[in-house]
């Protein structure tokens, strides 16, 4: 059995699966369910100040794909809506009867220091583990100034978390969003101010349907709608990115990354982690499916650990980063062929259309006898891999390395550069 | 006198029935229709396509239910086979599309075509709305003689492209076997009728019902009334059984006595022996086999003369059989009937089995089975008159002979459907011989001046 235990800026949990700051942790009845579970920590649904916010009824909005339900999840809910004390103390129990699992109060209050001096007194009462600075929450929040408002200004970043930081010992957690044009430069903002740790992605902006009968967009209330926050499977890939931005910024590679954005298994989780990621945070999946899935998560990544004999997540954390190169590094003589397995092929045909109208026309049909069989025509081939993508049959379609006698070469050097650097 | 023989009405309750001949495919519900068809792959130059007699666009009308646009999958089905709905039903789509499916091929689970096809054709059809619209007056006549798929079929087309069509047909309903040949648990609710009204809508087809060729009306008159006719006559005559006595109590045509099912107002109320056998391997004998076994019946052996690769009937129709509990007796011949007071009692069996030529071989060996009804369902063949009203025209292999265009030995006369050898005797390839012999007509009749 591989140690799971994780360190996220200073807050310790047994297991790296956390649940993100949402519904699921708006109050005790739930985080205690989610512990029992086996969630290695949670980040408490965002306080803010009293009075309460209202929410709206209708709230969420979803991309379905090929039946497969909650590909994409949209939605307008605002930051708790229960008074201030209601939440301190159920944190303060769910820690004293909790006190191995992580704890972490998600906060967003306006932009004043007496503000946030205020709450983060209320906050280290309760003895939870560390702060979670909300800068991530694009809807609602953000036209009152609050939220991805502060999230979106590096310099607002820098001074809240000065303040958060310069009034309590407690581990900060700076909650990024991705609606910006450079991750980068936030993260910087959030170590600069003294900040112990990142998590990423916050939701992004989005608009997920348009009812065609209502002429609205979806979450429809009362015939009007709003942008909302997109999450789910649909933004692992956005997610995973900006995370990888982070990790291999000379600037920011030593801050602790606390990964969000459509983490669904412990695949995707092992995934960030590879990239850098210390710990990862959940919701979508949680509200889909429950917290039952965490069993999976915390079972696979222990047999997969075992089987790579990784005996701790610091052991294979990071390591895709080096991996993670420019373009201009890559080498242009690296070549591979597609390769039809006939054996398993099913003749739909989706390999040849999808190169065919896809853009190289190198797989030929061949039709012999009233059977189909596909061909690849290696001088058109440019190993894109759409066909092996396409493909429905596992394996069925791989991609061969044909390259073997040329040296590697990469933009910088190559003739058709114009600028590329010509060595003496 | 005491006898064994045993049959009668009211095996079994009116409420057992009714469960007993309920929808065999239950309709996908809308939830199940999407995660279906979002299992179809949409395979290029897909081989469903090139499987079904109609060459229907299947994954595009799939497609098409997927991303909601019933109408389009609907007109898509229905322009190609305007018997979507029945061929949806009664297809053996494991031997036509669903057996040519790489998902098939992949993991023997092909996507259910032909559940789908029904979900977009029922819906369409429950809108009382149609595609198609009767094209403007020709000013020709065509003569459709036999109303079954492939006479709806040929006249619903020629409809469209403006000529006027007369329908004769020989029976009280249209549709053919799909009213009188077909088990009544796979087109439930009157769907035959419903179909053809919706076929009927398109208007310019005039219905003469109980009007019998060569009774009624004979062919010499219609070729002087009409500008072209098309036979779609069926095959109205059954194959004899060729024993002594086949004509005895008991012993019944499978083809017969499904019309008489069909049409029963009361199942309940059949006589149904105790003891059945069936004799044959096609899917009339499987069809005559489960539904007297749905009636109550308490043995029923379907006896067949070779193997189950042999068999007519498709894996899946003798699953079904098995699982309606009809015991499958392969390698059995009738040798000769047994009776008791002029009523069948029981068959014998001479045993066979393949030579190395592949041809079938008597054992020696024999077998007796008792029986209270012996149905048999070993073919049907063109009516023994026929040739008197059709004197010359050609016959092949027990056919009416057509040409590539479906067009007979008789000058502008087409054939399609049972009574020609375009296939296999199904419901589709007679709405496909259908359509194919009025885009001949109408090619010849619009060249006509």
């Amino acid at each position: 059995m591989a140690n799971l235990k994780c360190n996220v800026g200073g807050i310790q949990a047994p297991n790296p699966f956390w649940l993100a700051s949402a519904p699921p942790t708006d109050k005790i009845y739930n985080v205690e369910r989610a512990f029992e579970a086996g969630w290695g920590g949670v980040v408490w649904k965002t306080l803010g100040m009293d009075p309460p916010i209202v929410n709206v009824s209708s709230r969420y909005g979803a991309v379905h794909y090929n039946g497969q339900r909650l590909m994409g999840l949209n939605n307008l809910e605002l930051i708790t809506d229960r008074p201030l004390e209601v939440n301190l103390k159920e944190i303060k129990q769910v820690k004293k009867n909790w006190q191995d699992r992580a704890v972490v109060v998600s906060l967003m209050v306006p932009c004043e220091e007496k503000d946030w001096k205020y709450i983060m007194r209320k906050i280290e009462d309760t003895g939870c583990d560390g702060v979670e600075l909300n800068f991530g929450c694009p809807h609602g929040m953000s036209e009152r100034g609050m939220g991805a408002a502060v999230g979106q200004v590096p310099e607002y970043i820098e001074m809240v978390t000065h303040w958060v930081k310069d009034c309590s010992d407690l581990p900060c957690i700076v909650k990024l969003t991705p609606n910006v044009t450079d991750i980068r430069k936030a993260a910087n903002a959030a170590k600069n101010g003294g900040g112990d740790a990142v998590s990423l992605i916050n939701t992004i902006n989005s608009i997920v349907s348009v009812d065609l009968d209502q002429m609205a967009p979806e979450p429809t209330i009362d015939g009007k709608g709003s942008h909302g926050g997109y999450c789910g499977p649909a933004v692992k890939p956005i997610a995973l990115h900006m995370v990888t931005e982070i990790a291999k910024d000379p600037d920011t590679n030593n801050l602790p990354i606390s990964a969000i954005g459509g983490i669904s298994n412990w695949r995707d989780a092992t995934e960030f982690m590879a990239m850098g990621a210390s710990g990862v945070q959940v919701c979508t999946a949680a509200m889909h499916f429950g917290f039952k899935i965490v069993d999976d998560m915390i079972d696979g990544l222990n047999t997969w650990m075992d089987d790579k004999g990784y005996e701790n997540i610091d052991d294979f954390r990071g390591m895709a980063i080096p991996n993670v190169t420019d373009y201009q590094y890559l080498n242009l003589n690296y070549d591979v062929k597609a390769r039809i397995d006939e054996s398993t092929c099913i003749s739909c045909g989706l390999c040849h259309i999808s190169c065919e109208d896809g853009s190289h026309q190198a797989i030929r049909v061949i039709k012999e006898n009233g059977v189909k069989s596909f061909e690849v025509i290696d001088d058109n081939c440019v190993g894109c891999n759409l066909c092996m993508l396409a493909c429905p049959v596992p394996n069925c379609i791989t991609m061969e390395r044909v390259d073997s006698a040329k040296e590697y070469q990469n933009w910088t050097t190559h003739p058709n550069n114009p600028m590329r650097i010509i060595e003496n | 006198m005491v006898t064994n023989i045993d049959v009668r009405s009211g095996r079994l309750s009116k409420e057992d029935i009714t469960k007993n001949f309920a929808d065999v495919h239950p309709p996908l519900s809308p939830g199940n229709a999407l995660v279906e068809s979002n299992r179809c792959y949409f395979c290029h130059d897909a081989p469903c396509v090139e499987a079904c007699p109609t060459a229907i666009d299947i994954p595009n009308f799939i497609r098409k239910i997927s991303t909601g646009n019933l109408k389009g999958s609907a007109k898509d089905i229905l322009t190609q086979n305007i018997m979507g709905g029945m061929c949806a039903r009664v297809c053996p789509t494991e031997s036509l599309c669903e057996g040519a499916c790489v998902r098939h091929t992949g993991e023997n689970q092909p996507v259910r075509i032909g559940e789908l096809q029904r979900y977009a054709t029922d819906w369409f059809l429950e809108t009382g709305e149609t595609f198609f619209e009767r094209g403007k007056s020709t000013n020709k006549r065509v003569a459709v003689i036999g109303g079954g798929p492939a006479g709806l079929s040929c006249a619903h087309k020629l409809a469209i492209f403006g000529h006027e069509v007369v329908v004769f047909e020989s029976r009280e309903k249209l549709s053919g076997l799909n009213e009188y040949g077909i088990a009544a648990y796979k087109t439930v609710d009157n769907f035959a009728q419903r179909e053809v009204e919706f076929i009927l809508n398109i208007g310019g087809i005039e219905i003469r019902n109980n009007k019998s060729l060569g009774k009624d009306f004979q062919l010499k008159n219609l070729q002087d009334e009409f500008d072209a006719v098309f036979l779609s006559i069926g095959l109205g005559n059954v194959n004899s059984l060729g024993l002594k006595g086949a004509s005895m109590n008991g012993v019944y045509d499978a083809v017969e006595k499904i019309s008489e099912l069909r049409q029963s107002k009361n199942l309940a109320d059949l006589p149904i022996g105790r003891r059945i056998v069936v004799i044959g391997g096609g899917s009339t004998a499987i069809d005559i086999a489960v539904q007297t076994k749905k009636l109550g019946a308490e043995d029923v052996t379907l006896a067949y003369r070779r193997g189950p690769k042999q068999m007519k009937a498709t894996w899946k129709e003798i699953e079904f059989a098995q699982n309606n509990g009809v015991r499958i007796k392969y390698w059995v011949s009738p040798k000769s009937l047994h009776s008791e007071n002029g009523h069948v009692s029981g068959i014998e069996f001479d045993c066979t089995e393949l030579d190395s030529d592949g041809k079938t071989f008597f054992t020696g060996d024999v077998r007796f089975m008792e029986a209270d009804v012996v149905y048999k369902a070993i073919g049907q063949l063109l009516e023994d008159d026929f040739d008197s009203e059709f004197e010359n025209i050609k016959i092949e292999k027990g056919k009416i002979a057509v040409n590539s265009k479906l067009e007979t030995s008789i000058p502008l006369v087409w054939a399609g459907g049972d009574c020609i050898n375009s296939g296999e005797d199904l419901t589709v390839q007679a709405v496909e011989d259908g359509k194919q012999a009025a885009i001949a007509i109408n090619e010849k009749l619009t060249n006509i001046k």
